[in-house]
């Protein structure tokens, strides 16, 4: 169980940045900031962050439709990076990934059956009649008739759209799906009848998942293990469960509590002037000081490093004044 | 159990839809008239072979310049005594013949480099468009001289240089398409899928900029014609004996005085053919072009129309309501088909009370929101029932001048995208300065002076400062608490805020609520909220109205709503929201989907998906029941409180 599919080595990526004609330097924003993490095949890693902590960018890099600017990722013992630039059909063979709109991820001029063969046909080889019984039992996967393979993506609703996406990721029959916030864009109703199917694949095809997602219900919902993002840095990753009752980094609190649940009343909010810091300057030390009520003068000069929970060797934070069991 | 029902059946779609298209075409009747001159022309010139036509090349001195309508000689001679007639038929057809190849070669390669320097983008796309930026940079009709002049006067090189000199055209314009596309999402899922990039531009980028290329395709040819015209008229073109439209004009000229019918016959049959071109060129366009589609033909007015077949029977407003909607019906007419958005709301909203309207999209929430000041776009949309009463004041009888007045002084929006709510070339301090001088008369100064409390009341750090941002300078949640003060600048009443947290991050939506919430109290101002998400409704809302099909299914108080659902939908929509802290619950989904609002079925339209539903349910509206004091469910088998409890 407890093998080790992706290795995430101290990955950053920096946008833009470089010098101009003239040789002045040119505004780089660091979107990831040295991300460590290992993900275990068969197990559900679920990426929390509020917009613009580079949860989207470490989706893309995974998938090879971005590369890191430097760190390394392996793969199963094989380096990602160079795998993706060598022959990004291998890779898109074992990592698959599933979009946020599901109608922008498809294209409205090509039917269903054209959209689900692709992969079968450019990643694996294979033939018509194969392609024909494998393409069926996809739609079955999901949950979807397949009278629909013949008509246009415009015809489906928003939850209907999300399960081809997903059924396109699952054809090429991969080991790891990138699921970049596969419900956020579906109602409540739609999105439990997507979060379900997900679930009933994992079993059914012994996948692994990298769930990313802003919304901390479902994260939790889904999830064996949450990492939590802040500004292109791990603040925090562990056992879901542990993570969720027992947060140990004050961000992982904050978002907590700022979350909105049915029949509770939202408890402490933060100050309007907490805002998050610029990317184009990224202060020194810790980047959630300035938002952090237990700030020290040690968390302005110095970084925090990812440390582990003295009771829990698998529940690491990065700060240097973490919560304790009870608080 | 799979589902099988789409939102449509398939086939028999895309063939209405080309059928429709062709119907719209017909519709515009200069298009149509274009068209039937087009076909004409186009099967006459086809057909110029089998006519008993005389040999248009076949020059009879002795016959020269003959008259119109003489004998043998329907439009008469030219000055070598040729058959005018004979010439413009066989003349017509090699004008269009070039014309389209020109056409078809400017837009195969100018689609082409569009097409790569857009999905490419980079160095590639730089190189290609500075190289098309050359090309467009001489005078049209001097570079096809100079390509004439370096290959050699004739009708083939003619083509080459009109071809040559509209590829810009097309490049440029299918470049912005291509570039746009490729930045889509199904184009990473292509690459994902394993498509090679040629196979992607080609089978994913291309049919997607497809209409756009038969647009300008269809708008150019008409020019092409022209420009073949010009050239050859200018002797460049067509090569003696041969006859094409130009030519004729060019000879025509000598005796222009003299025998003016041999200059005007070309000249007309010119213009004829490339007006009946461009008036089908624009109506093409009309109908493909997907921004004129969606309607920006038919312009929508200021207001919503009122044309109210129901009223409520009592107009007497509600003892505290600010707001009082009552029996609310809003429709949208499109295409023949009646979409019932709204069928029958209440709504009633206090003085510095929230009322949270949920639903699912498509439920009619946004609508019944923005039909109460006429927000709703006409066309298509009608109020066709019920009444909005404002503090009494029925607000859809009101004068079109009462409710412009109204708009942003009593009742003020906030919705849930603020980055296009706010506009992007004024800073923030002159939109605030612009909604608050729009209702009252102060001076500049002044008026800056409460923008600038406002922005303090909404708590924005430094908001001097911040008056001179502009919005793209400033973070979502900033966005929105500049919206939200916009929306207080003229102490509103009520605020209708539609989503106005879905856009933005857990914790910054924290702030936003409990801004909202802390201003209704302060100023005693009533929101009416609309969200799909009843975590948001329990931090904010005092009463709930929960809404399905069009229709309030059910209302009451948050607490008592979330914790003992009486409708059915209620109890199975929270059931579907996951809560935090509760890990181990499995979702309760809500099989099947929502009616559609233009073919609602009789009775409860929840009845197909309810567990409880019986015949009775079926059979006619079912009405709302008062359970307690500002309780009441539309349905015949509330949920009873252990039932709402499992």
């Amino acid at each position: 169980m407890s093998e080790t599919l992706l290795k995430i080595d101290a990955a950053e990526r920096i946008f833009g940045g470089g010098k101009t004609l003239f040789g002045s330097p040119l505004p780089a924003v660091h979107a990831l900031r040295g991300v460590s993490i290992e993900v275990q095949r068969g197990e559900t890693l679920g990426i929390v962050g509020e917009s613009g902590c580079g949860k989207s960018t470490l989706a893309r890099i995974l998938v090879g439709l971005d590369q890191p600017t430097c760190g390394a990722i392996t793969y199963d013992g094989e380096d990602l990076c160079a795998l993706a630039r060598a022959d990004g059909r291998q890779l898109a063979r074992k990592i698959q990934y599933v979009f946020q709109d599901p109608l922008a991820s498809l294209n409205p001029r090509k039917t269903i059956r054209a959209i689900l063969e692709a992969p079968l046909v450019h990643l694996l080889g294979m033939d018509k009649p194969a392609r024909q019984s494998r393409v069926e039992e996809l739609m079955q996967a999901v949950n979807l008739a397949p009278e629909f393979l013949e008509r246009y993506p415009h015809e489906f609703s928003g939850g209907q759209a999300q399960r081809i996406g997903i059924a396109r990721a699952l054809a090429a029959d991969p080991e790891l799906i990138v699921l970049d916030e596969p419900v956020s864009a579906l109602d409540v109703s739609v999105q439990a009848q997507v979060l379900n199917i997900l679930d009933d694949l994992k079993q059914r095809f012994n996948l692994t998942y990298l769930f990313i997602s802003h919304d901390l219900s479902v994260v939790e919902s889904v999830s064996d293990r949450v990492a939590v993002l802040y500004f292109g840095k791990l603040a925090e990753v562990g056992p879901a469960r542990s993570v969720f009752s027992a947060p140990r980094h004050p961000y992982t609190h904050l978002l907590l509590q700022s979350a909105p649940a049915p029949g509770r009343k939202p408890t402490a909010v933060e100050n309007a002037e907490t805002e998050l810091p610029d990317p184009y300057n990224p202060p020194p030390g810790c980047a959630f000081h300035a938002r952090c009520p237990r700030r020290s003068n040690l968390c302005l000069q110095s970084e925090p490093p990812l440390e582990p929970s003295p009771i829990d060797d698998r529940h690491f934070a990065a700060c240097h004044h973490p919560h304790g069991r009870t608080s | 159990m799979a589902e099988t029902t789409a939102l449509s059946s398939g086939s028999k779609r895309s063939v209405g839809n080309r059928q429709s298209n062709l119907r719209l075409l017909m519709n515009n009747r200069l298009a149509a008239g274009g068209l039937v001159i087009l076909v004409a022309v186009v099967l006459i010139a086809l057909a110029a072979p089998i006519l008993p036509l005389a040999d248009p090349d076949v020059t009879d001195p002795v016959n020269r310049l003959l008259p119109a309508f003489s004998e043998g000689h329907l439009l008469g001679t030219d000055e070598l005594g040729r058959d005018l007639l004979s010439r413009l038929i066989w003349g017509t057809r090699v004008s269009l013949a070039v014309g389209l190849s020109a056409t078809v070669i400017a837009a195969f390669l100018g689609s082409l480099i569009g097409l790569v320097a857009g999905y490419a983008g980079g160095r590639t796309d730089a190189i290609l468009m500075r190289g098309i930026d050359m090309v467009m940079a001489f005078p049209y009709i001097l570079l096809a001289l100079a390509i004439v002049a370096v290959l050699g006067p004739g009708l083939l090189n003619a083509l080459y240089a009109i071809a040559v000199v509209n590829i810009p055209f097309f490049a440029r314009n299918i470049r912005g398409m291509a570039l746009g596309l490729s930045r889509r999402e199904f184009v990473d899922a292509a690459r994902l899928s394993g498509m090679s990039h040629v196979r992607i531009l080609f089978g994913e980028v291309l049919p997607n900029v497809l209409p756009v290329i038969i647009i300008t395709m269809s708008t150019t040819i008409g020019w092409m014609i022209l420009e073949t015209a010009g050239l050859s008229f200018l002797g460049l073109g067509a090569q003696p004996p041969q006859a094409d439209l130009g030519s004729m004009l060019g000879q025509g000229r000598k005796v222009l005085f003299t025998n003016p019918h041999v200059s005007i016959i070309p000249g007309l049959m010119i213009f004829v053919l490339v007006m009946s071109i461009n008036l089908l060129g624009d109506g093409v366009r009309d109908v493909l072009d997907p921004r004129l589609k969606s309607g920006s033909l038919t312009r929508p007015v200021a207001r919503t129309a009122v044309e109210r077949a129901v009223m409520p029977g009592d107009l007497t407003p509600h003892r505290d309501a600010i707001l009082d909607v009552r029996d609310l019906r809003t429709e949208f007419r499109i295409g023949g088909e009646i979409y019932k958005a709204v069928g029958g709301v209440d709504l009633r909203v206090g003085k510095g009370e929230c009322l949270g309207v949920v639903g699912e999209s498509g439920s009619g929430k946004s609508v019944s929101a923005m039909s109460i000041m006429g927000l709703a776009p006409t066309p298509p949309g009608r109020i066709v029932g019920g009444v909005a009463l404002l503090d009494g004041e029925d607000l859809f009888s009101a004068s079109d001048e009462r409710i412009r007045m109204l708009r942003g002084l009593s009742v003020s929006h906030v919705f849930q995208d603020p980055l296009s709510t706010l506009h992007p070339l004024f800073t923030v301090g002159n939109q605030l300065v612009e909604a608050i001088q729009a209702h009252s008369r102060m001076t500049g100064s002044e008026a800056r002076k409460k923008a600038e409390a406002l922005l303090r009341m909404v708590r924005i750090p430094n908001p001097a400062e911040r008056l001179k941002a502009y919005p793209h300078e400033l973070s979502g949640g900033m966005r929105q608490r500049v919206c939200i003060a916009m929306a207080l600048a003229n102490d509103a009443d009520v605020i209708i805020a539609d989503e106005p947290t879905t856009a933005l991050d857990v914790t910054v939506q924290a702030q936003i609520l409990s801004l909202l919430d802390r201003l209704r109290k302060d100023n005693d101002t009533g929101i009416l909220f609309i969200t799909h998400d009843f975590g948001v409704v329990s931090a904010i809302c005092d009463r709930v109205a929960v809404m399905y099909a069009g229709k309030v299914v059910e209302t009451g108080a948050t607490e008592e709503i979330l914790s003992q659902p009486a409708h059915p939908y209620t109890a199975k929509l929270i059931q579907c929201v996951p809560v935090l802290g509760e890990p181990e619950r499995r979702f309760g989904a809500i099989s099947g989907r929502p009616p559609v609002v233009n073919r609602l079925p009789d009775g409860c339209a929840f009845a197909p998906r309810c567990q409880k539903a019986t015949d009775e349910c079926r059979k006619t509206e079912i009405a709302m029941t008062e359970l307690s004091d500002g309780r009441a469910v539309r349905c015949i088998h509330p949920l009873s409180a252990r039932e709402a409890a499992a």
